[in-house]
């Protein structure tokens, strides 16, 4: 997926990097947060990025992005090199979910993961109707969606307790992003956790 | 646009060049072409090196011979990747060559003859080494860029590593950190080609007023094939026969024995078999990880220079897996790389090809750079 505008799920991930950090931003589209990282926050970081387009606008943004495909898995990463390793509104595409959070954990100390939360009331509202959604978070038609795995807050919490992920920290926004502290599986249109061994 | 009419130079090196081999050379002579203008602080030049077959005639075209076209023409020139607007670009025959820079058909200032086989084995390293001696007479103390493709690639990898300060970024292109046994294997057999062509005489036929064209012929062929992608020569030639086909003989019956014999022979009247010898054994030495026990990250720790590394889904020559080795030895030292793979369906011989994507990126990267 190609990132575009600014978002706020950025705001976050911003706000829990320190300078010098090393971050690996997977699917980092045009780099924008990756350059966000390095300018605001001091960061040092890479991207891997499957699609041609957001490959050549990375590299214009001087981003050091690495062509490649997340289903493959990270094979030539050393463990353990990254103190962060973002997965930002992409885990959803994903078809190996459960091997690309292991390789997160390999390489990175920590995993960072934002995606659209299917049990947001909106969401649960359309299929109500009888149609499925499309929102600021999902904004797909069914017939033209790269999503391949819909799932909520509490689907992505029990895999993480099947594959022992430890969640150091989950903050849930509606589609304006604000923060979301009641009832987040039913009020949140996005997640984003961080998550440890 | 094209650069338009170009012209050669040469550069002549007085002192003594100590070869990685150990051997001598005395003096020796560097044919180039410059296109584009050197800005007054000398921060944006680019040197291109070619591979195997390359030369320093790598854009636009000469005033009396209007079709012979630079090899990389379509990447460099006004509003090309390499844009000679902004850049300027530099092309050399490395040593060996047989293009005008110092090589095997050379005289050899001490015998008067043809250095013939007394050429000494050059390496990528050696190429740089004379390359930096052009950089000082150009007055040029650190390239903006250096980029080539394929063995032209690991001369742009080698800039880093012998010269970490003189190279601020480098493009390696269809390339890879060493060869694997199935590329020296195809060097080998070209290489024997040549060896045993009876007007070879032991790499002095210079003397004899021969030339073993046959050899060099079925080097060529050979590399030829290993050069393009199965899909491209199926789809440019497939199993069409030549009229008079079928006679159950070993003459051209198939299109593409025809285009090999074609392409075999335009390389035999052009290139020299001791140049050839010699460009495939650099291929072959080239491995900075030797020295450091096959730890690649540790023999790329010393570069600071910014890298782009391209590869291309087709080549099985130099396969991106090739080109994801240097990545990650690079990643896993934190040093600055992208690295961008295009589907483009020439194989090997993509990277001369003037493939969308792989031109925007080439692009891309270098307007990113400050001058």
């Amino acid at each position: 997926m190609i990132h575009t505008a600014e978002r706020a799920d950025f705001d976050l991930i911003a706000s829990w990097v320190k300078p010098n950090e090393r971050v690996l931003d997977l699917g980092c589209g045009d780099g924008s947060l990756l350059k966000r990282l390095i300018e605001e926050r001091g960061a040092y970081g890479y991207g891997i990025e499957r699609e041609e387009a957001g490959v050549q606008a990375a590299i214009a943004q001087g981003i050091n992005v690495i062509q490649g495909d997340l289903e493959q898995g990270l094979a030539g990463f050393d463990d353990g090199t990254f103190n962060h390793v973002v997965l930002s509104r992409t885990l959803q595409t994903v078809r190996h979910t459960e091997r690309l959070l292991t390789e997160m954990l390999r390489v990175g100390r920590e995993a960072v993961v934002s995606f659209p939360n299917f049990a947001y009331w909106k969401n649960r509202m359309a299929v109500m109707r009888g149609r499925m959604p499309v929102s600021e978070d999902l904004p797909y038609e069914w017939f033209d969606t790269p999503n391949l795995r819909f799932f909520t807050l509490l689907d992505f919490e029990s895999l993480c307790a099947k594959m022992q992920l430890v969640i150091r920290e989950r903050q849930v926004l509606d589609e304006s992003g604000r923060l979301i502290l009641e009832e987040p599986n039913f009020l949140g249109s996005l997640a984003v956790y961080r998550l440890g061994r | 646009m094209s650069v338009g009419i170009v012209f050669p130079q040469q550069a002549h090196f007085s002192s003594p060049l100590m070869l990685k081999s150990g051997a001598l050379l005395p003096v020796f002579d560097l044919v180039y072409e410059t296109y584009g203008t050197l800005n007054a602080a000398k921060s944006n030049a680019i040197l291109v090196c070619h591979a195997l077959s390359g030369h320093h005639h790598v854009a636009g075209y000469y005033a009396d011979q209007t079709e012979n076209i630079g090899w990389w023409d379509n990447i460099i020139g006004p509003g090309r990747p390499l844009d000679t607007d902004r850049f300027f670009i530099v092309g050399v025959n490395n040593l060996g060559g047989c293009h005008g820079s110092t090589g095997p058909a050379s005289v050899n200032p001490a015998t008067g003859k043809h250095w013939g086989a007394d050429f000494p084995v050059v390496t990528v390293e050696d190429w740089v080494e004379a390359q930096a001696r052009l950089a000082d007479i150009l007055g040029i103390d650190a390239w903006a860029a250096v980029i080539g493709g394929s063995l032209g690639g690991m001369q742009a990898l080698q800039w880093t590593l012998s010269f970490p300060e003189r190279v601020r970024h480098s493009l390696v292109i269809a390339a890879a950190a060493k060869l694997s046994a199935e590329n020296i294997a195809f060097n080998e057999i070209a290489r024997q080609a040549i060896l045993s062509d009876p007007d070879f005489h032991g790499g002095n036929y210079y003397a004899h007023h021969v030339r073993p064209l046959n050899g060099l012929r079925l080097a060529r062929m050979l590399g030829h094939i290993t050069y393009l992608s199965d899909d491209q020569m199926a789809e440019k030639f497939g199993r069409r026969q030549r009229p008079g086909a079928g006679s159950y003989s070993f003459d051209v019956e198939f299109e593409i024995e025809s285009y090999l014999r074609y392409q075999g022979d335009k390389f035999a009247g052009l290139f020299d078999a001791n140049t050839y010898l010699r460009m495939t054994r650099a291929l072959d030495y080239f491995d900075p990880a030797l020295a450091y026990d096959g730890q690649l990250a540790t023999a790329l720790a010393p570069a600071r220079a910014s890298f782009l590394v391209i590869a291309f889904s087709t080549d099985w020559r130099f396969a991106p897996f090739r080109s994801r080795e240097i990545v990650h030895a690079l990643v896993h030292n934190g040093q600055s790389v992208a690295y961008a793979e295009s589907n483009c369906a020439h194989g090997h011989d993509s990277f001369l090809m003037e493939d969308a994507y792989y031109h925007a990126v080439v692009a891309s990267y270098l307007q990113r750079i400050t001058l």
